[in-house]
């Protein structure tokens, strides 16, 4: 009896293991405790011209640092924009309202992301509220082409 | 002439092993029940398959860590960009060498041993000797052992993953020290936990079933000599691991193809 009992206690401690490597995998190694609850979020928009490699779950910082995450981002049929909705989280509710959005990459090669420049207004941005001034993603073939252009014209 | 007669038998007789290997995988489905009524059937086998294997999985696993850890450094730093060490034996593991290594290494390590289990099983007439007593051997003895390996191999490739990252992390940060931040914070952001830990998993699991299928029905379908064991087991460990890299080219080509 006690062979089979211990074979029970290193079945058990077995599964154990396992299950203790898949909750590892799941907090330490990937962003599953990084999804924001969207109970304890806001929701913003902001249009942009061009919203170049943005793409859902993509950061939405303040002065470098995430306050939020792109939720979605939709074409404006009629005036062919990029609309972004942003959730952010509820604890950064003091973004005035005439905050400037930009869409600019992390280093070099980086990851696109949505950095907000707050402005000097005193009243602050609610939930589903536009933000009006924006700037679209800088698309490294159009910065190219300009260049290229102004050193022929010269 | 001759050559047209072989590939015909061979041709024919693979398709009649694969029909044989199907009829096998439904014959032994209605095992569940005698599990259900008798749990200590399974725990015995997840003893045997999986418990025996952690040791072997655990040590393989920290030290692929470790060479990963060391390989992509010397590329990444010519880049500047040993901070991205984290997500690169992260993703690698988490997505394909635990799944796969694990498999590879639960063929030899299980799969030939329940093939030789099985095949002297049926050498020695046990099996017919529990026909005899209205037993089903199928029910009673095969899917006990294959239920422990589909059991068993989701938990050997998460552990395998997860101490692979350790061992990274102790050769990264700990020997190259590469800075701890970004190493953590990097791996966080680049992997997701439905598309890259839950498609490992689904890995994992889909590998421990064929892996565990092919070595019950190898060893069921041997011929019953010393000689036919040994042919069993050997073709265990070819097909499985044949069958696991063809299938992981697969699914990775469902999971990951639109990302």
């Amino acid at each position: 009896m006690s062979n089979t009992y211990t074979q029970d206690t290193l079945v058990g401690f077995f599964v154990a293991c396992g299950i203790a490597a898949l909750f590892y995998m799941a907090l330490q190694v990937s962003n599953l405790s990084s999804y924001l609850d969207t109970s304890d979020t806001y929701t913003i928009t902001a249009s942009f011209d061009n919203s170049g490699g943005l793409k859902v779950k993509s950061k939405v910082s303040v002065a470098g640092v995430t306050v939020g995450r792109v939720s979605a981002i939709k074409l404006d049929k009629n005036r062919y924009e990029s609309i972004v909705e942003m959730q952010i989280e509820k604890k950064f509710n003091t973004l005035p309202t005439d905050t400037t959005a930009s869409i600019f990459t992390a280093g070099l090669l980086g990851e696109q992301y949505v950095s907000l420049e707050p402005g000097g207004s005193d009243e602050y941005l609610q939930d589903g509220d536009a933000i009006d001034i924006t700037q679209s993603a800088i698309v490294l073939e159009q910065v190219i082409g300009q260049f290229l252009f102004k050193k022929a014209s010269e | 002439m001759q050559i047209f007669q072989y590939l015909g038998a061979t041709t024919r007789s693979g398709f009649a092993k694969l029909g044989r290997a199907t009829f096998f995988l439904f014959h032994c489905l209605p095992g569940l029940i005698d599990v259900l009524q008798r749990p200590h059937l399974l725990i015995r086998q997840i003893y045997s398959v999986g418990v025996l294997s952690f040791l072997l999985i655990t040590i393989s696993g920290l030290f692929v860590g470790m060479v990963l850890a060391l390989q992509g450094y010397y590329t990444l730093s010519d880049f500047g960009a040993e901070a991205s060490l984290g997500i690169m034996i992260a993703a690698s593991l988490v997505r394909e060498l635990g799944p796969v290594v694990t498999a590879l290494l639960f063929a030899g390590r299980a799969g030939s041993a329940l093939s030789a289990e099985i095949g002297l099983m049926k050498t020695t007439e046990q099996l017919s000797g529990m026909e005899m007593m209205a037993v089903d051997p199928i029910r009673r003895v095969i899917f006990p052992r294959f239920l422990a390996g589909i059991f068993s191999m989701p938990l050997l490739a998460a552990l395998f993953s997860a101490i692979g990252i350790v061992g990274g992390y102790m050769v990264g940060v700990g020997m190259l020290g590469v800075d701890e931040g970004p190493f953590w914070s990097q791996m966080q952001a680049g992997i997701d936990f439905y598309d890259d830990v839950v498609n490992g998993f689904i890995k994992s699991l889909v590998f421990g079933f064929v892996v565990t299928w092919i070595a019950l029905f190898e060893g069921y379908d041997a011929m019953p000599t010393s000689e036919g064991i040994s042919r069993a087991t050997t073709r265990t460990v070819v097909n499985s691991a044949f069958s696991v890299l063809a299938l992981d080219f697969i699914l990775t080509a469902l999971m990951f193809g639109d990302t």
